[in-house]
């Protein structure tokens, strides 16, 4: 079977009902879709399928034949950062990693999809993306300054003055 | 883990509906693939290794129509379109999961969806039995149209879920245990919709598929007060323990978010949309 995958063409042997989290990670080795609860519901297998967010993990390799598939490898080079990737840099959206490759697809479909989301339309967008370090408020802030085209990845070096504290969801403990 | 690969499963992807009827026969031995993200888990698991599996993704059974204030709505729209269906179901669609899950979950999975664990699913259920819809299915004997909540208590079993039809109502009203962004199942929700056969109220989240309320729309049609007709919730449906919440949570909330359901419905009937 045919899969295009950061705009290459790969003739992939695995099963139709595989995974295409599966595909991509043991087949391809694209590792940057994380198998995390592999049931949908923690969002780090987050892959783009034809520029629309998607659970890799739900969708069977058979339904995403002849789809154009984008990774976070396809998103930009170590020196040359995509503008999701360079506010998530910024920002220090990333602790351990391991869910930001989903919070980075699913930003970057509404980067190209909806650019003036408001916060709560970024809230509903990154729902489905668990970071078990519980860094939200940075990447939230990330994920905006890419929407507002607020990103210097010159000032990477940043300050490490205290940041003020930011609640996202009145009532809730930050 | 059963003992046959994934690579055994003989995949069929029919491209019109009819060869969909055809292949789905009586569905002996056969396993219904929609949106994929209540199937995928079992594959991904091992749980469920399938030796014949009917994809649906190309039989043209996507996608709403709408003739004036009927609407009808293929197994395979994705709960993301259902976000600009009538109320309640709108409102139930985007309480639904995740952006991502709603784009791939479908109207057909949802009324076939069986519990996970023991804990129920189907979040579009209740809206569509509240709006009195009615579900096209085919399988042994052809097809049939039934209303939804028939169609529940009989199970999905044997029958491909095609379309289901309904009316856009005068008032819908909705009311559930909110977690706002904390994706888990629903714990309860009440919907009740004013139809041309009077009010109608169901449930979700107090037995393995969502329940019509009967007692309370009889005690509303007999002229009993929003809140004094929902307590008769109870007389239609027992809440079991599960791992979300216990049985006397749920006799405690059931006849309160029913009266909200009641209460937003008389706010909004007479207005149409």
């Amino acid at each position: 079977m045919k899969l295009t995958v950061n705009g290459v063409e790969h003739d992939v042997q695995a099963p139709q009902l595989a995974s295409l989290l599966h595909v991509l990670r043991e087949e391809l080795d694209l590792t940057s879709p994380k198998a995390g609860c592999q049931q949908g519901g923690c969002g780090t297998c987050t892959v783009l399928v034809d520029g629309e967010p998607r659970r890799s993990c739900l969708l069977p390799l058979a339904a995403v034949e002849g789809a154009a598939i984008t990774t976070v490898e396809g998103l930009g080079a170590a020196d040359e950062l995509s503008p999701m990737q360079a506010a998530f840099d910024e920002h220090y959206a990333a602790q351990c990693g391991f869910c930001t490759s989903g919070f980075l697809l699913a930003g970057t479909a509404l980067l190209n999809g909806s650019p003036g989301a408001t916060r709560e339309e970024v809230l509903e967008a990154l729902s489905g993306h668990v970071c078990r370090c519980t860094g939200y408020v940075k990447i939230v802030r990330a994920v905006e300054a890419a929407l507002h085209g607020e990103v210097h990845p010159e000032r990477v070096e940043a300050s490490f003055e205290p940041e003020e504290t930011e609640v996202l969801i009145p009532g809730s403990p930050a | 883990m059963t003992s046959r690969s994934l690579d055994a499963a003989q995949l069929v992807t029919p491209t019109s509906r009819e060869d969909a009827i055809e292949a789905f026969g009586d569905g002996a031995e056969l396993t219904v693939l929609a949106g994929g993200t209540i199937l995928m888990p079992e594959l991904n698991y091992g749980r469920l290794r399938p030796a014949r599996v009917l994809a649906l993704w190309n039989a043209g059974v996507a996608g709403i129509r709408r003739e004036g204030s009927s609407l009808t709505i293929g197994a395979m729209t994705p709960v993301a379109e259902l976000e600009a269906a009538p109320e309640p179901l709108a409102t139930a669609a985007r309480s639904v999961a995740d952006r991502e899950i709603r784009a791939q979950a479908t109207l057909g999975g949802n009324l076939c969806a069986t519990p996970g664990g023991e804990i129920p699913r189907g979040d579009l259920q209740a809206p569509l039995i509240a709006l009195g819809a009615r579900v096209t299915t085919a399988g042994a004997g052809g097809q049939r149209t039934e209303p939804v909540e028939d169609f529940l208590s009989n199970g999905p079993g044997g029958r491909l879920v095609l379309e289901v039809e309904l009316e856009e109502p005068a008032g819908a009203g909705h009311a559930t245990v909110g977690r706002p962004h904390s994706h888990g199942f629903t714990i309860l929700a009440a919907c009740a919709a004013e139809t041309s056969e009077g009010v109608r109220v169901a449930v979700t989240g107090a037995g393995s598929h969502a329940v019509r309320v009967h007692s309370v729309e009889q005690a509303l049609a007999g002229g009993a007060s929003p809140e004094d007709a929902a307590e008769n919730v109870l007389k239609d449906v027992q809440p079991r323990d599960d791992a979300l919440a216990s049985a006397w949570y749920r006799q405690r909330m059931l006849p309160v978010l029913v009266g909200r359901a009641l209460h937003d419905l008389s706010q909004k009937e007479g207005t149409r949309g």
